[in-house]
């Protein structure tokens, strides 16, 4: 039951029913949607990139509530970031919801840090970083459907 | 017995002596076990089944005893494991009441079958403009070969509509049936929804315009007396690991005459009569289609779970089953906000459904710290989901060895499901 709690944190059960950032961005220059073919969870992340910096993010779709949950905080966090610092924010959430985490990287994290407990629930893993690979994708541009296959 | 219509069967099965849960839950090794310290409830057995002791001991008396290549040694132990290998095809031919023995080709499962019939008949009878007919309840196996055919030969592949309950509409059924379709290939049960098809019926209609039809019975062998002949289906499949048997086995009947026109599958040792560099020979059925070694400790392994259920009875099994959807059904329909996903009038032991505003996802990862194991996501039936408007369901299906405690565990875990993402 722990473990559940764990999972589940409030901020996460929260986010993933009142999921912010949600819709559509009008302005948006870089998009691109993601898949998870295991769960049928879909997702499209829209980002406003000024010069080398996410100037604003949104996305829309279906999901679990891990998964709708990672993508609102995400978006959150992401707002004002570099591409690098995009980046390094990416590896440390992998890090972390793969069980992988160094001390260091965990402090960085803030909000993201509630998905702490999915690595103990390994076939989770993928519905926590569908929105990152999603938003990798739109950030690298090529416009292809992501899969977490 | 002519049609196997609903009244023939339930009376069939009403008078199906009532066989002792308790007393074959023994005879399963995996269900003595804990998830995450509680007893495992589990109920994902239209994903695969577990396996009675009997087939786990088939598998390691071959390993231990009779190892060997069949059909080609001289020796003592080849000659016994091709006794123990034909005699397992002499089981299945009883199982599924087929005429002959050479009617029955092992195969990897009804994956693997289907796609046998897609290459071997779809090839040699679909041409331009032709049309295969499935229907929209559909598993992805008897889906995507047919497309694949479709397109190679710039054939259509068409789809008979389903009611908002998962029956099949058999007007419209009825009606795609035309003079350019060349094959019509149903599923007896839907893996989904749980639907039995009234495929008897359906054969005829198919019959009356000469149309062959094959059967997916992936989802019915485990839990309904199967009669090819009384079918008078032209072909049909299962896999050993659902009805009880290992992974990696399965079976294609097949009318012979059908059998005997097409070509083989796959060309290599023991479907071969003779060979020259110039010329082959092909063996005679049912070898034609079984080139390579094949998988003989599976399908010894079949032939134990054949006996397995054969000895419980099908009709037991049958009514067994229906007793526990009846009960599950009665007991999810009275959850506020739980929708159940197909509700068929006849129905196999499928329960598929969703609950509001919490995705299945959700729903499988607490239903399995409550060592409830079910099957959440899409099943391998996406357009069926988009049918219904889900993007995924969560489903429990039943087999011979579960109670109806287990069903109560099913509903206390949807509970606290419900208390985790209480609003």
């Amino acid at each position: 039951m722990t473990d559940l709690q764990d999972l589940y944190q409030e901020l996460i059960l929260y986010h993933g029913r009142r999921p912010r950032n949600f819709g559509k961005l009008a302005d948006a220059n870089k998009t691109a949607e993601g898949y998870n073919p295991l769960c049928g969870d879909k997702i499209r992340v829209y980002v406003k990139v000024g010069g080398d910096v996410v100037e604003d993010i949104k996305f829309e779709g279906a999901g679990c509530a891990i998964s709708t949950a990672s993508a609102s905080i995400m978006t959150d966090a992401l707002k004002g970031k570099t591409r690098a610092e995009s980046e390094q924010l990416f590896k440390a959430f992998h890090d972390l919801v793969t069980g992988h985490q160094q001390e260091a990287e965990t402090q960085d994290l803030g909000k993201l840090a509630v998905f702490s407990g999915v690595s103990e629930f390994p076939t989770r893993v993928k519905c926590a970083t569908l929105s990152w690979h999603t938003l990798r994708a739109a950030l690298s541009g090529d416009g292809e459907v992501v899969s977490t296959e | 017995m002519k049609a196997i219509g609903k009244e023939v069967k339930s009376k069939m099965t009403d008078h199906a002596p009532q066989l002792d849960v308790h007393k074959i839950r023994q005879d399963f090794p995996m269900l003595k076990q804990l998830a995450y310290g509680k007893p495992l409830a589990y109920l994902d057995n239209a994903a695969t089944s577990q396996k009675p002791q009997a087939v786990i001991d088939a598998l390691m008396r071959y390993y231990t005893n009779d190892n060997s290549n069949i059909h080609r040694g001289v020796h003592l132990l080849s000659e016994r494991a091709t006794q123990h290998y034909e005699e397992a095809r002499e089981k299945v031919r009883q199982f599924v009441n087929a005429k002959e023995k050479r009617e029955i080709i092992f195969v990897r499962g009804t994956t693997e079958a289907l796609n046998l019939i897609a290459h071997s008949y779809g090839r040699a009878n679909v041409n331009a403009g032709d049309e295969v007919l499935i229907t929209a309840l559909e598993h992805h196996s008897n889906i995507v070969p047919w497309q694949m055919l479709c397109s190679e030969r710039s054939a259509r592949l068409r789809v008979a509509p389903i009611n908002d309950e998962g029956e099949v509409l058999l007007d419209d059924f009825a009606q795609l049936i035309n003079e350019r379709t060349k094959l019509v290939s149903i599923a007896h049960v839907s893996n989904a929804l749980g639907t039995i098809n009234p495929v008897r019926e359906m054969v005829e209609m198919a019959h009356r315009q000469n149309i062959p039809v094959m059967i997916d019975g992936a989802q019915a062998a485990p839990h309904t007396r199967i009669d090819v002949q009384e079918l008078d289906c032209d072909f049909y499949a299962f896999s050993g690991h659902k009805v009880y048997g290992p992974t990696g086995i399965g079976v294609l009947y097949g009318k012979s005459e059908l059998l005997e026109a097409i070509s083989p599958y796959q060309g290599g040792g023991d479907m071969i009569a003779s060979v020259t560099f110039d010329k082959t020979t092909y063996n005679t059925l049912p070898y034609k289609f079984e080139a390579g070694t094949p998988n003989i400790a599976g399908t010894i392994g079949l032939g134990a779970a054949i006996d397995y259920v054969s000895e419980i009875g099908l009709d037991s099994i049958a009514r067994h089953e229906h007793d526990l959807l009846s009960y599950g059904t009665e007991a999810l329909s009275q959850i506020p906000g739980l929708r159940l996903i197909g509700t068929a009038k006849k129905k196999a032991g499928v329960l598929s459904f969703v609950l509001e505003g919490i995705h299945p996802h959700d729903v499988g990862t607490v239903l399995d710290r409550e060592g409830i194991a079910i099957r959440t996501g899409h099943h391998c039936a996406m357009p069926l989901m988009e049918r219904f408007g889900v993007p995924a369901t969560a489903r429990a299906s039943l087999a011979v060895y579960n109670t109806r405690e287990e069903i109560d565990t099913l509903v206390a875990g949807i509970q606290k499901v419900k208390e985790v993402f209480a609003l």
